[in-house]
């Protein structure tokens, strides 16, 4: 079911949650909202659950889910299935209880029988194997267990749409990664159409088919993970997918310099920022013709598939982060201390008005 | 190492000073009660107890009290739902008003009653128009016992449903419950043992209020006499066996409510252990 929201917007009193928003969501798809905490992105979730309602302003929004318009359409009978942050099991029923609320509830005549929805709640807490649990209560599981039960619960009543509320925040790191991978699984046997909320970028570039990129209740950008990593539509979108460097300086004849490092640029006079990601900048023993960017090693973290390095220098008002194989780690011999040459790979450069990046390649 | 304030010779003066307190102020004087009740024999004490007059004040005070937990469970939840599940101009103040029985003293609640439902009040002389006596009457009883009563179940409710949160009740309304359902199976069992705390506050209350019904109730024997106002009248005629086999009977009730509460209090730690 595809979900098709038309200028959507929201205030809690006097302050503007949500502007106008218009997202189309296509069927099948599986779909990150990221943003930052008060990015609205979990206004717009509840939203589109119906468990919060849009303004109702002069030019009114519309909900639909495929051709239904489900705008006013109380969240009981919109057919979604909602996974919380937090899980809200109910804590006095047992996990089977849990799983077979939402068929229970069921008006008499659609309600399955008492045997039919024996079998589908096993086959439910099987798919998230938990069916040897079924007996036990919520307080009695680990985070990880009760938000499985509580998406087993979400899907028991076969919703339309599946919507997740920061679904993994409360777990830790390696619960998440099993989560994330099983959630993806499931997302393409069962073939709904989900929308996660998320704070965490790694989490929604790897789990979506799209990233809608939030902030002050805007939408910044809408892209497949890949394009919204190359190509950042502007400046928060690009410092919020990852870390990011600052280079401040004054440019002057094609030539930017900031106290006694200096970088040979294509760009007209005047103030300018370059920002950088840690793998587009390159660590050499000596300067070149055009790059003068000295930097002293404060920091150096051999953890993982790549160096991180931390790089300060009287001209740099934060430190600057480097990742570097671990062959070149080796080959420059790096400690703490130690003087070193910063080359840009790469740059990037938004002008304030956030309009579309402007970026620029130079030969390392 | 020793923890902070844990002193012996601290510990020990705090010790006794509680015991020796409680053993005057609380233990004593519940056993004179009971010693003073029997002090002339069971048989006396069951001549004055089962006396036409006495059986009355029982019989009205436990119905009033029978009538007032409904209501006051009632409007406990009903406010305690209200404050705590939406937000509303003016819902600070009406959680400050929900005090309001507790701060006044009893005996002005009657009188407030009385000038306004008594036969010249300005309800009441419209009411007594309509052949309708609420004071010096049950109702009246009934009225005055429930506005001291009424904020035992919210008070209990309120910082509980608050802690809870919506979020359970949210769950079920995605999952297709309508109202009634949701309330009968996630909010109910959820608050269900502060309500049964609560109505047992509510009825240890109920049954000893003394204040506010002697305004409204006009005491007369075998009509509108509750116990605790039949209690003292006893005492007044000088019949202190009477006075105090009331009293037994009373702190007999008072007793079976701490029980039920002690009870309560021990199921429900059990039941945090358990989970």
């Amino acid at each position: 079911m595809s979900i098709r929201l038309e200028n959507i917007s929201k205030h809690f009193g006097t302050t503007q949650a949500l502007e106008p928003v218009n997202l189309d969501i296509h069927e099948g798809e599986l779909v990150g909202l990221l943003g930052p905490s008060g990015s609205g992105k979990t206004t717009l979730l509840r939203i589109i659950a119906g468990l919060e309602s849009a303004d109702r302003s002069a030019r009114p929004g519309r909900i639909l889910f495929g051709e239904r318009d489900v705008t006013h359409v109380h969240v009981r009978d919109r057919r979604i299935g909602f996974v919380f942050q937090h899980y809200a099991l109910f804590r006095h029923m047992s996990v089977f209880d849990n799983v077979a609320f939402g068929l229970t509830v069921m008006p008499r005549k659609e309600r399955p029988s008492s045997g039919e929805i024996r079998a589908r709640v096993f086959r439910l807490l099987e798919m998230v194997q938990l069916e040897h649990l079924a007996k036990r209560y919520p307080a009695q599981l680990s985070g990880g267990q009760q938000q499985r039960v509580s998406l087993a619960r979400a899907l028991a009543v076969k919703p339309d749409v599946l919507l997740l509320d920061e679904p993994f925040g409360a777990l830790d790191a390696k619960v998440r990664q099993d989560l994330r991978r099983w959630l993806r699984r499931l997302h393409g046997e069962l073939n709904f159409t989900s929308v996660f909320v998320t704070h965490d970028q790694e989490e929604a570039l790897e789990l979506s088919d799209r990233v809608v990129v939030m902030s002050n209740g805007r939408i910044e950008q809408i892209d497949a993970p890949d394009t919204l990593y190359r190509a950042p539509r502007n400046r928060f979108v690009f410092e919020f997918l990852g870390d990011v460097n600052h280079l401040e300086g004054s440019v002057r004849n094609g030539v930017l310099t900031c106290g006694d490092a200096y970088l040979h640029v294509n760009l007209p006079d005047g103030a300018e920022e370059l920002l950088l990601r840690p793998h587009e900048v390159r660590l050499a023993e000596q300067p070149s013709d055009t790059c003068h960017l000295p930097v002293v090693v404060t920091a150096i973290s051999p953890v993982g598939a790549e160096v991180r390095v931390e790089l300060e220098a009287d001209w740099l008002a934060k430190p600057w982060l480097a990742t570097v194989r671990h062959a070149d780690f080796e080959r420059l011999g790096m400690k703490r201390g130690q003087h070193l040459y910063a080359h840009p790979r790469q740059w990037h450069r938004f002008n304030d008005q956030m309009q579309p990046a402007a970026q620029a390649t130079r030969a390392a | 190492m020793r923890r902070i304030g844990d002193a012996p010779a601290v510990r020990r003066l705090l010790i006794s000073a509680a015991l020796v307190l409680s053993a005057l102020f609380l233990l004593l004087p519940l056993v004179a009660i009971f010693a003073q009740a029997f002090s002339q024999g069971v048989m006396v004490f069951w001549a004055n107890v089962s006396n036409y007059f006495t059986l009355h004040a029982i019989a009205l005070t436990l119905g009033v009290a029978l009538m007032t937990i409904p209501i006051c469970l009632v409007f406990g939840v009903a406010l305690a739902w209200l404050v705590t599940r939406f937000s509303f101009p003016g819902r600070r103040l009406l959680q400050t008003l929900i005090d309001i029985p507790f701060a006044v003293s009893p005996v002005v609640a009657g009188l407030i009653y009385l000038l306004l439902y008594g036969r010249n009040g300005w309800i009441g002389s419209w009411l007594d128009g309509h052949d309708i006596q609420l004071m010096f009457a049950w109702p009246g009883i009934l009225m005055v016992t429930v506005f001291v009563t009424c904020p035992f179940v919210a008070r209990e409710l309120i910082p509980l449903m608050q802690a809870q949160g919506s979020r359970e009740e949210e769950a079920a309304a995605t999952l297709g419950a309508r109202g009634w359902t949701t309330f009968r199976r996630v909010t109910l069992p959820n608050i269900r043992w502060a309500l049964l705390y609560g109505v047992i506050l509510t009825n240890a209350r109920a049954v000893g209020e003394f204040g506010a019904v002697s305004v409204v109730s006009g005491a007369i024997r075998g009509q509108t006499n509750t116990l605790p106002l039949h209690l003292e009248q006893l005492y007044q005629d000088y019949n202190a066996v009477g006075a105090f086999a009331c009293a037994a009977l009373l702190a007999l009730i008072a007793l079976l409510t701490l029980a039920a509460k002690a009870s309560l209090e021990w199921r429900a730690s059990r039941r945090e252990v358990l989970t």
